[in-house]
């Protein structure tokens, strides 16, 4: 890194200088270990599979590096499906986590009183059980002929749904309805504590005094508490939607083959048919449309403060 | 109408309970088919009570040697990633130095990179160097993906912290190293430990990254991913519902603490 950044000092002054020199120093002592491990471990790997992306070759003839940019323009029109889905259901999943998350974060600001820690380890504690069990608990949840799916029937609910394609054949599981429900449940934490982050530190008596000047309850929400909240927002739906995008559990568990998203596809490419300049060119788009996706709406958000 | 109209008052409360509700579901059907008695390889559908699997946690081949080895790199991540991590940490809060942003980026990036993005880099860059896929490449990614998250914990609490203690410290006439022992460390303790928990919660729970650079390492996500494959065992019910009561348990059991810390301290 710039350890050596620093100007040395001259030698005439060095007794003088020493001390000072030493203390400027001390930042990139502290930052030597780490940052190198980032960019050993994280930065790094990123250039090998930028380079991977245009290699070509087999396994067993060896990969070369060819410039060959036709493996995107391959991977592309064969995987564009899985693409769109993915950005669809992570789009879809942060909305819904929007949705239920605001209230329960409200709740725990404003409502909950001594209850707020109690609620608080019950958002954060099923994140101990791990993700996969609980993932795995769902598929029970949403059985064919189980509760739910039996209640949505007789609500009609499923015909509607399957009329719009969520579902199919009066089932919920392995339909993109379920993918979403995986999705909205395993990424809801991540939404909810920045939301209550920043709807706590909101002064109680600003919704007092809008109160005092005849808003109604909507008008204080829509012009006081949103607003002021909205850094949680941006914040909860990244923290939602970046790893919404690149999951494959979800589909790969609670899903079917109509339902894969482009995860499976970079890790089937990847561990299973051997194919890495195509795995790498894939997880490349992957991370450019997600970098674009988010730049382009912490920009629209006006919260580039944020990061 | 008052029932409507009551629903309509709390309507905020009722829509919150709600998604709670979804939240601990799952967790509720972990724990409830902790006790079944499966028909088949799966323990999908309710079958019977049974107490089997609580009497014999460890009674499924692998199972709990996964666990351990799960623990054991989380733990490792953990020191690694903490004391990496805490270093950045001040160093980013404390001093002015060329290249804070360029850092900042750094920092931020592994962050706004989805998991199979950098699962997958890093096995391009384990297979170029010919490096051996287990243990050590799975400790290595867990420490490089869980150090933005403990530098993002404990910069929250540094920054809130007051410089002008240290330079009392200092007045006082204690050295930079008592300084730091004595007065900074024990302030900058709750942000530390905040990013370690989430250090290891983090570790523990990975799976796509372990996906891709564990080779035929099985860690406790990657035992529970082929189960759902081949056939799930209660045991994997136990061990999670195990997991749940016992990080709902030491939470609490802080917080409690926590409170009794500040009601002694208001006195």
């Amino acid at each position: 890194m710039s350890v050596t950044g620093a100007p040395p000092a001259p030698s005439a002054k060095a007794e003088v200088r020493k001390p000072s020199t030493r203390r400027r120093l001390v930042p990139y002592w502290l930052l030597l270990p780490g940052i190198l491990w980032l960019l050993v471990f994280f930065a790094l790997p990123m250039v090998y599979q930028a380079s991977t992306s245009v290699q070509t070759g087999s396994l067993e003839k060896g990969f070369e590096v060819t410039w060959h940019f036709r493996t995107y323009w391959d991977a592309l029109p064969d995987y564009y499906p899985q693409f769109i889905r993915s950005l669809l259901y992570a789009g879809t999943a942060t909305l819904l986590c929007l949705l239920l998350g605001y209230p329960l974060a409200y709740l725990i600001a404003f409502k909950a009183g001594r209850w707020r820690n109690l609620v608080l380890v019950l958002v954060v504690a099923p994140f101990f059980t791990s993700f996969l069990i609980r993932t795995l608990a769902w598929k029970t949840i949403l059985a064919d002929g189980g509760a739910v799916v039996d209640v949505l029937n007789t609500l009609h609910v499923l015909d509607v749904t399957a009329w719009l394609g969520w579902t199919e054949n009066n089932r919920v599981l392995a339909t993109p309805m379920a993918v979403v429900c995986g999705l909205t449940y395993n990424f809801l934490p991540f939404m909810i504590l920045p939301l209550y982050t920043s709807l706590e530190r909101i002064d109680g008596r600003l919704h007092e005094a809008a109160g005092d000047l005849y808003a109604t309850p909507a008008t204080t929400f829509r012009k006081v508490t949103l607003p002021l909240s909205m850094p949680g927002v941006v914040s909860g739906t990244l923290l939602t939607f970046i790893p919404a995008s690149g999951d494959y559990v979800n589909a790969e568990l609670l899903g079917s083959t109509d339902t894969k998203m482009v995860g499976s596809v970079i890790q089937s490419q990847f561990l299973r048919v051997l194919d890495y300049p195509t795995a790498a060119a894939l997880s490349f788009i992957l991370m450019a449309v997600v970098l674009l996706v988010v730049t382009v709406y912490i920009r629209r958000s006006g919260t580039e403060d944020l990061v | 109408m008052p029932v409507l109209r009551w629903i309509r008052r709390n309507l905020v409360v009722l829509a919150g309970l709600l998604t709670l509700a979804y939240m601990i579901l799952p967790n509720v059907v972990v724990m409830v088919f902790s006790f079944n008695r499966p028909g088949g390889r799966f323990n999908y559908a309710w079958q019977e009570f049974s107490l089997d699997a609580w009497k014999d946690p460890c009674g499924v081949a692998d199972l709990c040697g996964s666990l351990s080895l799960s623990l054991r790199i989380a733990l490792w991540a953990t020191v690694g990633a903490t004391a990496l991590g805490t270093m950045i940490a001040f160093a980013l809060v404390r001093y002015r130095f060329r290249a804070r942003g360029a850092v900042n980026s750094l920092i931020f990036l592994p962050m706004a990179m989805p998991e199979v993005v950098m699962a997958a880099s890093l096995l391009t860059l384990f297979l170029n160097m010919g490096a051996e896929l287990g243990f050590w490449t799975v400790l290595i990614a867990h420490i490089m993906f869980c150090l933005s998250f403990v530098v993002t914990a404990v910069k929250a609490r540094v920054m809130s912290m007051d410089p002008k203690l240290e330079e009392a410290a200092r007045d006082l006439y204690a050295g930079p190293v008592q300084t730091f022992v004595r007065v900074t460390l024990p302030i900058a303790a709750p942000g530390i430990a905040a990013g370690a928990l989430l250090a290891f919660a983090l570790s523990f729970d990975d799976f796509i990254i372990t996906n891709f650079n564990a080779g035929s390492t099985v860690t406790f996500p990657m035992f529970v991913w082929g189960s759902a494959q081949r056939g799930t065992p209660v045991q994997i019910n136990v061990i999670g519902t195990a997991m749940f009561v016992i990080a709902v348990t030491v939470v609490l059991a802080g917080q409690i603490v926590a409170n009794r810390r500040k009601s002694n301290a208001g006195k």
